[in-house]
């Protein structure tokens, strides 16, 4: 009953967006400075208006329970669920395991972000092909979640307000971080941008869109914290490893692997910023 | 002390002083992080290896993207201090010394379509088309006329730009090289370098010069 009441709810959000932009269109075509000034704040506070309707009924919420359920089902060629994967915190233990993502995991020997770890879990304890995991990680558009938005959906969810605490004890979590930094000033490509070309000044924007400072405790707190999300304006949730691949696409880099170590090492690096924090995700974005 | 005596006190000494040695040098060894446990401090060559065994070529976005050039290596390097007046000035000259000029000396086109590239932030992604003409994307970072709003704010203001400095050919010059190869005066700031990268030709330049500076354009009214 829940779930359809969800769902009725999800299929009501596009129209509700349609209207706002529409609204928001009109209102950014009025010519005067001033009132265009006005405008442009109300706007603004539309927008978050918006955002904070929108915080009632997440349609992240269908996506979570779909990966409880095939967090606990038997699947793969071991007939095994994943309720033995050891994301950190023990065989088994889910609970606030993804604020204390990235982190060394000796029986891979190496750094892994909770993607990374969950698909180790999916080739380990059920015996599926990693290739055959790995290779479609993202929804496309109009098509429901994949099998990894959803487990991630679902154990970020049993995060809720968890501090995170991203591990710097071994010394490969301490050169994911050191390369995660540099990494997130390399200039590269046609554009020469890096993330810092966006993301290191308090206060900027990109047309109208806000642009985290994450080289700061607090915004890098409030970016770590509320990733994964549902992305309205693409009816999916999107995961880090989605968040830092499109970054890089705008960036005009090529295309960055799923799961590769520049995805783990820039993670690792805004998670230990991002110390503290709270965990409120999934969240939901424009 | 008879001399051998001397000898043996001398051997014991001599084997003490080594043993002292060998274990202190031990000793800086493991603090040196020689064992496996200690971090190491990334290099350059790490991080650029390591970022190209992370992406993989799609559309027009091929791996030779991950190769930093000198500037791009010295931004990377400096990102967030001061660079030294020396590479500095290095690199604005070399900045300078690479732009081309149009060949037939005309500098403007057409305000209206420049503003059409203005807006349009398509092009070089590895999601786009391989045939997708692309635009300069100027209203992501700059304000530029005031009937368009959602403009950002990584780089300054433009409204005004050629009212307030004319269209003198100096202008016309700075400007162009300016669009060209922002570097050339302003080393490793954000902007990407339109013309020196290829992102725009020279026909879009044009255009763009138009709606920086046609009296026109209204960017200027």
């Amino acid at each position: 009953m829940l779930g359809r009441r969800i769902l009725s709810a999800a299929a009501r959000i596009p129209t509700t967006i349609a209207t706002t932009i529409a609204a928001t269109i009109v209102c950014l075509s009025v010519p005067t400075a001033t009132l265009a000034q006005a405008q442009q704040d109300k706007t603004i506070a539309e927008i978050e208006k918006y955002r904070q309707m929108l915080q009632d009924g997440n349609p992240a919420e269908l996506t979570s329970a779909k990966g409880e359920d095939l967090w606990k089902v038997k699947r793969g060629p071991k007939n095994a669920s994943l309720e033995t994967c050891d994301i950190g915190k023990g065989p088994g233990v889910v609970k606030g395991a993804y604020a204390q993502l990235p982190r060394y995991f000796a029986d891979a020997d190496q750094v892994m972000d909770f993607e990374s770890r969950l698909v180790h879990c999916m080739v380990t304890i059920q015996g599926m092909e990693r290739a055959q995991v790995v290779k479609k990680p993202y929804s496309g558009a109009g098509d429901s979640a994949t099998d990894l938005e959803a487990l991630t959906a679902y154990v970020v969810e049993e995060s809720r307000g968890a501090p995170i605490t991203v591990p710097q004890v071994h010394a490969k979590e301490i050169e994911a971080f050191r390369r995660g930094e540099k990494m997130f000033f390399y200039r590269g490509g046609p554009y020469d941008f890096s993330c810092a070309s966006c993301h290191a000044v308090d206060n900027q924007r990109i047309r109208l869109q806000d642009l985290p400072n994450l080289t700061k405790r607090e915004p890098a707190q409030r970016a770590f914290a509320t990733w994964p999300a549902y992305r309205v304006s693409q009816g999916a949730v999107r995961t880090m490893q989605w968040r830092i691949y499109d970054c890089f696409r705008q960036q005009r880099f090529p295309e960055l692997v799923y799961l590769s170590p520049a995805s783990v090492d820039l993670i690792t690096y805004l998670g230990v910023l991002a110390a503290g924090g709270k965990m409120d995700s999934p969240a939901i974005k424009r | 002390m008879n001399k051998a005596s001397v000898v043996a006190a001398s051997l014991l000494l001599g084997a003490v002083v080594l043993t002292i040695v060998a274990g202190c040098t031990s000793l800086i060894g493991n603090t040196n992080g020689s064992g496996s446990a200690g971090p190491r401090v990334p290099t350059v060559q790490d991080v650029t290896a390591s970022m190209k065994s992370s992406f993989k070529p799609a559309g027009s976005a091929l791996l030779d993207r991950l190769d930093q050039s000198e500037l791009q290596a010295a931004c990377s390097e400096y990102a967030g201090k001061e660079l030294p007046k020396a590479l500095k000035e290095k690199l604005e000259k070399a900045a300078l010394d690479a732009v081309k000029y149009p060949a037939d000396a005309k500098y403007s086109g057409d305000w209206r379509a420049g503003e059409r590239i203005a807006q349009s932030g398509v092009g070089m992604q590895f999601s786009d088309a391989p045939n997708t003409i692309g635009g300069g994307n100027c209203y992501a970072c700059h304000q530029l006329t005031k009937a368009e709003l959602a403009y950002g704010n990584i780089g300054p203001s433009l409204y005004n730009y050629g009212k307030l400095r004319g269209n003198a050919e100096a202008t016309m010059k700075y400007t162009w090289a300016r669009l060209w190869n922002p570097h050339a005066f302003n080393a490793c700031n954000n902007m990407p370098r339109f013309g020196a990268a290829g992102i725009l030709n020279d026909a879009q330049l044009k255009d763009l010069m138009a709606l920086l500076l046609d009296p026109e354009s209204p960017v200027n009214k």
